[in-house]
């Protein structure tokens, strides 16, 4: 048997002994080294040779990752490892760290168990370092920290053994303050990085050594030694002595856990099906016997095999050639090959257990997102993987030649289906589309990939998507059907600041409530107890509350009222951009006797004019998009950067120095962001490293609201100025 | 002067002499077809009997831009509806705005399914309880409440009529085949076995044509049955009097079990 062969024969074998499997994904601020790492990895473990890792980023093989020196798509890889007297398949995700890409950093976490957080020694925990790592805590994905470039603390920085410690207490402390406030309560303690067992480790991954406690017993190494290597411009030897692969992946089998451990506590908290059903049973305990259960975590196009669906297995086993049912969209596909990664390959297996990460080819129109189980057996769909921020930025495009206008529409339905944070707006009548995306880079990559699908298009300059909403109260004003014959009152008021956070760190979930056991959370958050027991809705971070008691056929009409209320909201009456941040209280109705005089035609309208024109009672306000961002350069270039940052309605917010440099965070304006990365390359003659972070959303300046208005209605061709209350109540 | 104008239930000749009157006098004739419509006629010959033009009025019109109540400021309108004009229909809200406007009105009335289906059926009017529709279900819209009032209605021994969702402009009219299923729908969601496969039932289908069909059966029965084109209504009988039981069992071509209870 070839080498190949036999690689493929133990990872068959691996793939049905859970306990032996590793899933975990590579997560860090932007170039604090995740593809160096992951590189480095598959070289130690034998999967590709040392020459192509490292420095030529071999897991960013795409022409833009080249071009652009960052990770743009998560990378699937596989790799065995020894540990003590076993074998360890460990399935690896190396995810892009740039906040444009932060997607695939959410859906990623879906599939693995375990986390590598990487964190660059020199920039300590960034604003990108605290929001993966709260992506893996929410997702039930235990972490373990890998503190990187250590060696440019050393021959850089010049920092000393004492300083170099100092440093890293104080990034583990950091961390941990995190990993305690989001970890599940059972796990609180447990889950902290702590030097004393080996859940953190120090090293470079560039080249190639890493060390942590237990390695440092062992071999007898001490920082002072490390310090030495470095120093000493020996790294080489000390990457002999302490190698990052061993020392990763020790720490990865030894830290993180198995699927067969990890889906007992993570099943219930990402499927709410019934725990106790067979398939319940059969996921908790990561049985390959059980109802099979694939939840989709990611599309990509593989110029041979087409679209490949990446999922995990959490129950039962997938076979190719066999009928799937994708339970979302409710339609049936019939798999053509299910694969493993083998290194960065993709190889074909006839089957693929629970508990691992599995590639299908054949499941046709599934999106990420997406609940598989067999065509027989429809089982309860996963929780929805909704990311931490909301697209921001939008392009209108169109096809260069009229031939392509059909194209066009299909190209863009895949775009939307490759990367879900993308919002596709497909308009057939004008042909002019809208892509909104995260940000400007995260829009340049999918307008270059339609190109490169064959596409000649034309893209409009970048602008922002905003947000409506109220900072006043108003009410109870009177909505009338159009036959006037049903009405509905309802009060406005802003959404209390304690709800409204809970819902952007997504500690409450949004949508209709189903039970009971939700108005206890938002008690936690801050709503009265009447109030929490009633609310119906929860669209936008904003509530529908129904404050009526005993009003005969309401429940009849609950849905449509919902319907009205959320699609109101999706298009705000100041200049139709969605509304958010508000708390609508159904304070009474009247309802016609017969169902057909209060159907949709009149329920739909009746409650959207009443939510419209109580917002624009309530003092409505444009909200705009904010970016933190964070400047390091060089001193003398530090005037010349912060003049960038004041010139864009930026504020800064921090000035900080170190040795020759100063570090600047500040917050700006979306909107003022574009062109941003040229003209600070040019203020700081390209010395500067610099690094964005969504911050939501704030107040449009009030000189600035009416021009800003103006300009959204007059692009989407609404009359200059919005209506008046009363134009929606009279 | 607004004249509310009743066209009744199936051609141009139920509207009675003293709306063709007013047709033919007053300056403007506007008509909405979105809450019922006549199979047995065209707009034309209504035209080309009064001589006149008459426009159409989508519920927009109506309801939002109050088209007729406007022209009816300064002339002379005639607002026509399928039926008898305020009944079934939600159009007394413009009678209250004719009057906050100051506008004289003038109701003439025609014959409504209201009064049709009870008399075809040979069911007694005294014995109705709360009239209700089906609608068209829709993704977020599936009210029980038809079902609902079956129910209360049958807990006072009255019977119900049952009308069927139009939606014209769609050119969709429920059928009696449709409201059944609907209404056994409900009951596999409820079940509390009051409109069951076995329950009676009446079909009334082109009331106010020559050859109006009515039927009673058994549900099981009907569900299957064709009942030709539009418009269809439903009768859910309560307790029967002797008299109504031998009706629908000699006229209405129902078991005759029925007859015997
Ligand atoms: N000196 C030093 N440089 C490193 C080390 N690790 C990574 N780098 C360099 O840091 C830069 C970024 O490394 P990447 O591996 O691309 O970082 P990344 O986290 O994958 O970046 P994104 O995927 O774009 O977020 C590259 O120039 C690496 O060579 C290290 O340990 N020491
Ligand atoms: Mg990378």
């Amino acid at each position: 048997m070839s080498r190949r062969d036999k690689m493929i024969s133990k990872i068959k074998e691996l793939m049905y002994q859970p306990e032996n499997i590793r899933n975990i994904g590579i997560v860090a601020h932007i170039d604090h080294g995740k593809t160096t790492l992951s590189d480095n990895l598959l070289a130690g473990a034998g999967m590709i040779s040392a020459e192509l890792a490292g420095d030529q980023r071999f897991l960013d093989f795409d022409e833009q990752e080249q071009a652009r020196g960052i990770t743009i798509d998560a990378a699937n890889v596989s790799m065995v490892h020894k540990y003590k007297e076993g074998e360890y398949l460990i399935n690896l995700i190396d995810t892009p760290g740039h906040v444009d890409f932060g997607g695939d950093v959410t859906r990623a976490m879906r599939a693995v168990d375990g986390a590598v957080v990487v964190i660059c020694a020199v920039e300590g925990i960034m604003p990108q370092t605290e929001t993966v790592l709260r992506q893996a805590l929410i997702e039930n994905v235990k972490p373990v920290l890998f503190i990187n470039k250590v060696d440019r603390l050393i021959n850089e920085l010049k920092l000393d053994g004492d300083e170099l410690q100092q440093r890293f207490i104080k990034i583990i402390a950091s961390a941990n303050k995190i990993i305690k406030s989001m970890a599940p309560k059972e796990f609180k303690e447990e889950w902290l990085a702590r030097v004393e067992d080996g859940s953190v480790a120090f090293g470079s991954a560039y080249h190639n050594w890493a060390i942590n406690v237990p390695i440092m017993q062992k071999t007898g190494i001490t920082f002072k030694d490390i310090y030495q290597y470095c120093k000493n411009e020996n790294q080489k030897e000390l990457a002999q002595k302490a190698p990052i692969t061993e020392v990763l992946l020790d720490m990865v089998i030894e830290h993180l856990p198995s699927p067969d451990i990890s889906q007992r506590y993570r099943v219930p908290s990402i499927w709410t099906g019934d725990i106790e059903s067979e398939e319940g049973q059969g996921m908790i305990n990561t049985s390959p016997d059980s109802p099979l259960a694939v939840m989709v975590t990611n599309i990509s196009i593989d110029k041979h095999a087409g679209e490949i669906a990446t999922g995990r297995v959490y129950g039962g086993t997938i076979e190719k050639g066999t009928e799937i049912y994708m339970v979302g969209s409710m339609g049936k596909a019939r798999t053509q090959q299910v694969g493993v990664y083998m290194g960065p390959e993709r190889i074909n297996t006839d089957r693929v257990p629970a508990g691992n990460i599995v590639a299908i080819t054949g499941a046709r129109n599934a999106v990420a997102g997406e609940t598989i189980s067999e065509p027989g057996r429809k089982i309860h769909a996963f929780e929805g993987l909704e990311h931490i921020s909301e697209p921001v930025v939008t392009v209108a495009v169109e096809a260069k030649n009229t031939k392509d206008l059909p194209k066009l529409i299909e190209v863009l339905r895949q775009v939307g289906k490759e990367d879900p944070t993308v919002r596709i707006e497909i308009n057939e009548e004008t042909g002019e589309h809208l892509i909104a995306g995260m940000g400007e880079l995260h829009l340049e990559i999918i307008t270059y990939r339609i190109n490169e699908k064959g596409v000649e298009i034309e893209t409009s300059p970048p602008i922002v998507v905003y947000r409506e909403t109220i900072t006043s109260q108003a009410g109870p004003v009177e909505g009338k059907s159009p036959n006037k014959h049903n009405r509905f009152y309802i009060e406005i008021e802003p959404l209390e600041e304690s709800m409204f956070k809970a819902l952007q760190d997504k500690k409450i979930k949004e949508g209709r409530v189903k039970g009971k056991e939700e108005a206890a959370k938002f008690m936690e958050y801050g709503l009265e107890k009447e109030e929490a027991r009633r609310v119906w809705d929860v669209h936008e971070r904003s509530l529908f509350i129904n404050m009526t008691r005993g009003i005969q056929h309401l429940d009849e009409i609950k849905e449509l009222l919902l319907e009205g209320f959320e699609s109101a909201l999706d298009d705000g009456p100041i200049a139709r951009e969605k509304v958010m941040g508000i708390k609508i209280k159904l304070m009474d109705a009247k309802i016609h006797e017969d169902a057909v005089h209060r159907g949709p035609a009149q329920v739909l309208p009746a409650i959207r004019k009443a939510v419209y024109g109580s917002i624009m009672m309530a003092q409505p306000t444009l909200l705009e998009p904010i970016q933190k961002v964070f400047i390091n350069t060089p001193q003398d270039y530090m005037g010349s950067a912060t003049r960038e940052v004041q010139n864009r309605r930026g504020q800064i917010v921090d000035m900080e120095q170190e040795g020759d440099m100063a570090t600047v965070e500040s917050k700006v304006p979306v909107a003022e962001m574009f062109g941003f990365a040229g003209d600070i390359r040019s203020a700081t003659e390209g010395r500067c490293l610099w690094s964005t972070e969504n911050a939501g959303f704030e107040r449009l300046p009030g000189e600035l609201q009416k021009q800003i208005v103006r300009q959204i209605r007059d692009r989407k061709g609404l009359s200059p100025e919005p209506y008046g209350p009363d134009h929606y109540l009279g | 002067m607004f004249y509310f104008i009743g066209m009744g239930l199936y051609d141009e000749k139920d509207i009675s002499l003293k709306g063709i009157e007013a047709l033919k006098n007053v300056d403007h004739v506007y008509a909405e077809f979105y809450t019922a419509k006549l199979f047995g006629t065209t707009l034309s010959a209504i035209e080309y009997i009064i001589s006149k033009e008459i426009r159409v009025l989508t519920r927009e019109e109506v309801e939002e831009f109050n088209i007729p109540l406007n022209a009816a400021m300064e002339k002379d309108v005639a607002f026509l509806v399928a039926g008898d004009p305020l009944i079934a229909t939600t159009h007394t809200d413009m009678m209250i705005e004719a009057k906050k406007l100051n506008i004289q009105t003038t109701v003439i009335h025609s014959s409504s399914i209201i009064s049709a289906a009870p008399g075809l059926s040979g069911l007694q009017a005294y014995k109705f309880g709360k009239v209700t529709t089906v609608p068209f279900p829709d993704e977020n819209y599936f009210p029980h409440s038809p079902y609902l009032t079956i129910k209360a209605n049958k807990e006072l021994n009255a019977h119900t009529l049952v009308l069927l969702d139009i939606r014209a402009d769609e050119n969709k009219f429920m059928t009696a085949n449709e409201g059944l299923e609907y209404l056994l729908k409900v009951e596999i969601e409820r079940k509390e076995n009051i409109v069951t496969e076995d329950s009676l039932a009446v079909v009334v289908a082109r009331a106010g044509s020559d050859r109006p069909v009515v039927r009673a059966d058994k549900i099981k029965s009907l569900i299957s049955e064709d009942f030709g084109g539009p418009l269809h209504s439903l009768v859910i009988p309560g307790n029967l009097h002797f008299m109504e039981a031998e009706y629908l069992v000699r006229v209405c071509g129902a078991p005759h079990e029925f007859m015997e209870e």
